[in-house]
C-alpha cells in the first residue's frame, strides 16, 4: 500500500437518462456533487480540492468544460485537475483523486465524473477520416465487433454466452433506481431478435447512450476516522496503458489489462482474486467483455471466462457477482461509466448499495478500460482497514 | 400565444484541419500514389508497420528501411456494419475487414467486397482492388476494397496472432 490510508467518504451519482433537458453540463454535475456530499455528512467548504473527468472534448464539442464548471463544484479558489484517459476516465479520475489525499496533499478530495450524451454526437466524434486509413470506423461497435469475433475463436465460447451477459445485467438494473435502461419485460427472445448491428454485436448487447454524472469525496485516515456514515477503504489503486498500434498487441486479453490486474491485486495484497473478490463492477459496454474481462482479470484461465458466465457465477446470487448495478450495459454516460463502477463496489463494502447490494460483500474491485483497450484503471476497497 | 420554452438548439460543428504527415507516414502516402504499400521495419523487433509511425511503439527505437508489402492478405477479423452514423459514405451493410497484407506485422481495416456478406470468413485470403490509375492520391483510398482471390483459407494458426 502506498502512501498514507484514504476512503470513500460519500458517492452521488444522477438517474442515468437518454436526455436531460432540465439541466445543463453544470447542473447536472452539481447534482451529483451535491449527493456525494449529502452522503458523507459534509459540504463544500470541507473539500480541498476537485478532480474531474470526462470523455474526448470532442463528444459534446466544449472545449476544457472542467473552467467553467469551477463555480458549479464548488471549486473557486481551490486546485481543480481534468483527467483524461478516454472511456477508462472516470476511474483514473478517481485514482488521482485518491493520490492527492495518499500523497497527503489533501484531506478531502471531491471527484466528479460525467458526460451529457444528449448534447452530443460520440459516434461522430469517433469515426473520424484520416489519410491513411479508411473512411470506415462505424462507432465503438465497429471497433470492437472484429476483436469480440476474435474472441469467439479463439475461447469457441457458445454464441449464446454475450446474450446470457445481456440479461442478467438488464435483470440486475431492475433493482438499481439510478440505471438508464429499466426493462422488466427483457427476455432471451428480444435479445436473441434485436438487429444485429456490428455482426456479431446485436443492438440488446449495446451500451445506450445516457446523460448522468457520478461524485465521490475521498478522505484521508483522520477523515474516514471522524466520518459518522459508512466508509469504504481503499485497498490498491492501479492504472496501465499500452500502444494501440503495437504489432503483436493482444486486442482480445491486453497486456496493459493484465499487468494493471496484477499490480492493484499486489497492492491490496491479493493472491486469488476469485476467491478473494466478493463482487466486482467491470466496465463491459458490449456483452462480450463480460468474458472477455474475467481472463484479463485473473478470475479465469484464457479462453474460459464464457463458462463462469454460462454456469451463473456472475450472477447476482453467484460466487463472483459482476455488475450488480447493471453495469454499462444499462446506463453509459461515457466519462462517468468508469467511477460508476469503483462507486457502486465502494457502495457494497460500505453496505450501502440498496436493493443490488450483495449479502456480506467485504472486499470488491472496481475496474475501467478506454481507447481501443489501451488504458486501464482498476481499485479494490474493502469494508475492512487495510 | 404561448410559444414553447426552447430548452436547446442544434449547432453544427465542424472541425477543419490540414494533415501534416511526418517523415514515415509521408513515404507511405507517397507510395500510395504509385500504387505500391510501403511499411517501415522496427531494427529492433524486425516487425513490419504497415502504416509506419517514425518509430516503433513497442520498442521506441526509430524505423530504420522502408520496405513494400503486397497487396494480397489474409482477412483476419472483420465485423458486418450494419448501423448507420454520421459521415457514412459506404452502403449499408458493408464487411469492415481486418487485413494481414502478405510481409505486414500489423493489420490495416479496409471495406471487403466482391463476395456475400454472409460468406464473409475468418483467414479468407484476398488482394487489394485499386481505383484505376488516373484517380490515385496521396491516399490509403487508392485502394477501394480487398475482394476474395482463388486460393484455400489460411490456417489459423498463421494468422491467430494478429485477431
Ligand atoms: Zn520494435
Amino acid at each position: 500500500m502506498a502512501g498514507n490510508l484514504a476512503a470513500v467518504l460519500g458517492t452521488g451519482q444522477t438517474k442515468h437518462v437518454a436526455k436531460r433537458e432540465d439541466v445543463s453540463i453544470a447542473g447536472l454535475v452539481r447534482e451529483a456533487a451535491d449527493r456525494a456530499l449529502e452522503d458523507a455528512g459534509l459540504t463544500y467548504a470541507d473539500i480541498d480540492a476537485v478532480v474531474i473527468g470526462k470523455a474526448p472534448d470532442m463528444f459534446e464539442g466544449v472545449m476544457m468544460p472542467e473552467l467553467y464548471l469551477a463555480e458549479a463544484l464548488g471549486a473557486i479558489g481551490k486546485p481543480l485537475i481534468r483527467v483524461h484517459t478516454a472511456g477508462s476516465v472516470g476511474g483514473s479520475t478517481a485514482i488521482v483523486a485518491t493520490h492527492l489525499v495518499q500523497a497527503g496533499v489533501h484531506e478531502r478530495v471531491l471527484t466528479v465524473a460525467f458526460e451529457k450524451q444528449s448534447e452530443s454526437n460520440a459516434m461522430w466524434a469517433l469515426s473520424i477520416k484520416i489519410p491513411f486509413s479508411q473512411p470506415l470506423v462505424a462507432g465503438a461497435g465497429g471497433y470492437f465487433a472484429p476483436i469480440i469475433r476474435g474472441y469467439i475463436r479463439k475461447a469457441d465460447a457458445p454464441l449464446d454466452t454475450g446474450f446470457q451477459v445481456v440479461l442478467k445485467d438488464r435483470l440486475n438494473a431492475l433493482k438499481n433506481p439510478y440505471a438508464h435502461l429499466h426493462q422488466p419485460d427483457i427476455s432471451m427472445e428480444q435479445i436473441v431478435s434485436s438487429p444485429l448491428l456490428w455482426d456479431p454485436i446485436r443492438y440488446a448487447e449495446t451500451c445506450p447512450s445516457s446523460d448522468g454524472a457520478a461524485a465521490m469525496v475521498i478522505g484521508s485516515e483522520q477523515a474516514a476516522d471522524a466520518s459518522s456514515r459508512p466508509v469504504a477503504w481503499i485497498h490498491g489503486t492501479a492504472v496501465r496503458s499500452e500502444p494501440t498500434m503495437g504489432a503483436g498487441r493482444d486486442r482480445v486479453n491486453p497486456h496493459a489489462g493484465r499487468d494493471c490486474a496484477k499490480a492493484v491485486y499486489a497492492a491490496a495484497g491479493i493472491t486469488d482474486p476469485f476467491r478473494e473478490i466478493d463482487c466486482a463492477e467491470i466496465y463491459v459496454p458490449f456483452s462480450w467483455f463480460e468474458p472477455m474481462w474475467l481472463e484479463n482479470l485473473g478470475f479465469a484461465e484464457e479462453g474460459t471466462g464464457w463458462k463462469l458466465v454460462q454456469d451463473g457465477v456472475t450472477a447476482l446470487d453467484g460466487d463472483l457477482p459482476i455488475n450488480m448495478s447493471g453495469g454499462v450495459l444499462s446506463s453509459n454516460p461515457i466519462g462517468a461509466s468508469g467511477m460508476l463502477r469503483f462507486l457502486e463496489v465502494a457502495n457494497q463494502v460500505r453496505g450501502t448499495a440498496g436493493e443490488h447490494q450483495v449479502d456480506g460483500a467485504r472486499k470488491a474491485l472496481g475496474h475501467a478500460y478506454g481507447g481501443g483497450s489501451q488504458f486501464f484503471a482498476m481499485w479494490v476497497v474493502g469494508k475492512d482497514k487495510p | 400565444m404561448t410559444a414553447e420554452p426552447i430548452t436547446g438548439i442544434v449547432t453544427p460543428i465542424r472541425l477543419d484541419y490540414t494533415y501534416t504527415p511526418g517523415t514515415a507516414p509521408s513515404g507511405f502516402l507517397r507510395g500510395m500514389k504509385e500504387g505500391r504499400i510501403l511499411g517501415r521495419r522496427c531494427p529492433q523487433c524486425s516487425k513490419v508497420y504497415v502504416p509506419p509511425r517514425g518509430s516503433c511503439p513497442m520498442c521506441g527505437v526509430e524505423f530504420a528501411d522502408e520496405v513494400e508489402v503486397a497487396d494480397t492478405g489474409t482477412l483476419v477479423t472483420f465485423a458486418v456494419v450494419n448501423v448507420n452514423f454520421a459521415n457514412r459514405v459506404i452502403d449499408l451493410p458493408y464487411v469492415s475487414g481486418e487485413v494481414r497484407f502478405d510481409g505486414s506485422d500489423t493489420t490495416s481495416m479496409v471495406l471487403v467486397q466482391g463476395i456475400p456478406v454472409d460468406e464473409v470468413r475468418m483467414g479468407m485470403r484476398v488482394k487489394a482492388h485499386w481505383l484505376p490509375r488516373e484517380e490515385w492520391d496521396f491516399t490509403f483510398a487508392n485502394i477501394d476494397y480487398v475482394e476474395p482471390i482463388d486460393e484455400p483459407d489460411a490456417d489459423y494458426d498463421s494468422y491467430r496472432e494478429f485477431v
